[in-house]
């Protein structure tokens, strides 16, 4: 198996799927270890709430692989958060990829965070071939902060992270596989490293 | 900058849209998925599905068209009409919507929004609110309008964020059909009252009805379908309209 996104009922990943297969890759949902171990490339869905994700993640012994792979793992919206080390969320210790504390968006503006709002990429790697300040579809009310790791960046109540990249792991706060064109674009991106 | 959202709404009964659109170049414009499709080409933003016929063996039907539509489609898309459990709820979003909707189902039974808030997160859970001004008291009416209640619409709008709605999405009857423009005070005052976005719905009639929406009513998104079906405003127009008129709007290629 190529290509495998993990699942620890993370919501809507049929879309992700489908997604994926209008790109002419098939994947496997799964949470086998084995499965994921030997997978060429990881993908890392994510929607709902930090803490029972972290609990899924912890039953099935994902909290130690997903750290340890050495292939290309693109974590999407929660779980690009989840790379981080620790989420306001449910105050929620994360996978602890790269050192770095979730944040809730202030009150000043409406939380979720809900729509296509523009992005400002390094215009590499994954976001190769795609146009700058292009347009992603995000849903969110917690937020990585900018990094050392940050490749793309937003802008709601602050100028924050929606792009990540540290060795071999990469994490989108926004949704790809909802985001049109540029979306399938960066998807692609991931699928040819 | 966060984007003001167009958004389709396409009624579906027995897994066809109804309410005839008025498409030449549609081969079939009964075809939802088709019809998702040509939105989606267009620059919508976002789709809503409202099933009207919700019977039990009719439901079945809707989950195999959202099935359908998640296979085609790479915007996101919003299913509701007569969601009223969290089973309900994970059919559709296990076959790839996004969103739910639920309208009747939540007054009746309020905890319905912390369950599937819940079980789901709040992101994908849209309250609808179909509201009429009666002696200067905005009302929330039932069963797509039909059924008047005594419930005020600032107070369940609030009530509904406090249960965990992720958006709400807010249909004036008094606008509805009017193609007289959306109602922007009571739209403005929602904004003031809850802090989740706010989809206006009932009213649209010409660009800039859209354009009042989002700046005297703060919308965050505006919905509407005959003015789309019949091909009355076309989405590139109104978009490229709204975006000369300094709003924040998605222009794609």
């Amino acid at each position: 198996m190529k290509t495998v996104i993990i699942d620890y009922d993370a919501g809507n990943v049929k879309s992700l799927e489908f997604a994926l297969e209008r790109l002419g890759v098939s994947t496997e949902i799964t949470d086998d270890s084995t499965k994921i171990a030997a997978a060429e490339k990881v993908i890392f869905p994510g929607q709902g709430e930090a803490a029972s994700a972290m609990n899924k993640l912890r039953s099935k012994g994902l909290d130690v692989l997903i750290p340890q792979l050495k292939q290309p793992v693109l974590g999407i919206c929660l779980g690009m958060q989840l790379l981080c080390e620790l989420t306001e969320e449910g105050d929620t210790t994360a996978l602890g990829i790269l050192p770095l504390k979730v944040r809730r968006f202030p009150n000043t503006v409406k939380v979720p965070h809900m729509g296509w709002n523009q992005i400002k990429h390094h215009q590499k790697g994954i976001f190769k071939g795609i146009t700058q300040n292009c347009y992603m579809y995000l849903v969110h009310s917690y937020y990585v902060p900018l990094n050392n790791a940050t490749v793309a960046q937003s802008d709601y109540s602050c100028r924050y992270s929606v792009a990540v990249e540290k060795d071999n792991f990469y994490g989108v706060q926004f949704h790809p596989e909802k985001s049109s064109k540029d979306g399938q674009k960066l998807l692609e991106n991931f699928l040819n490293f | 900058m966060l984007t003001k959202r167009i958004i389709p709404c396409l009624d579906v009964k027995d897994g066809r849209t109804v309410k005839g659109v008025n498409f030449v170049d549609l081969r079939d414009a009964g075809d939802p998925v088709a019809l998702a499709e040509r939105y989606t080409q267009e620059g919508a933003d976002e789709l809503v599905f409202l099933d009207i016929s919700a019977t039990e063996q009719k439901r079945k039907t809707l989950a195999a068209l959202v099935l359908k539509v998640a296979a085609a489609l790479d915007i996101p898309f919003t299913v509701g009409g007569g969601i009223s459990s969290v089973a309900d709820a994970k059919t559709l979003l296990r076959n790839g919507a996004d969103k739910v909707s639920i309208n009747s189902a939540a007054v009746r039974r309020p905890a319905l929004i912390n369950e599937l808030a819940e079980a789901f997160g709040r992101q994908c859970v849209v309250v609808a609110i179909d509201a009429k001004k009666i002696e200067d008291q905005w009302r929330v009416h039932l069963v797509g309008g039909k059924v008047p209640t005594d419930i005020d619409l600032f107070e369940w709008a609030q009530e509904a964020e406090a249960r965990g709605a992720g958006e709400l999405l807010f249909t004036s009857m008094d606008h509805d059909g009017t193609k007289n423009g959306f109602a922007n005070i009571a739209l403005s005052k929602l904004s003031e009252v809850v802090n989740i976005s706010i989809i206006a719905s009932g009213g649209a009639g010409n660009i800039s009805h859209f354009a009042d929406s989002f700046t005297l009513g703060k919308a965050d998104a505006a919905l509407a379908a005959s003015v789309f079906h019949f091909g009355e405003i076309a989405i590139p127009k109104l978009k490229s309209k709204l975006k000369e008129k300094n709003i924040g709007i998605r222009i794609t290629s």
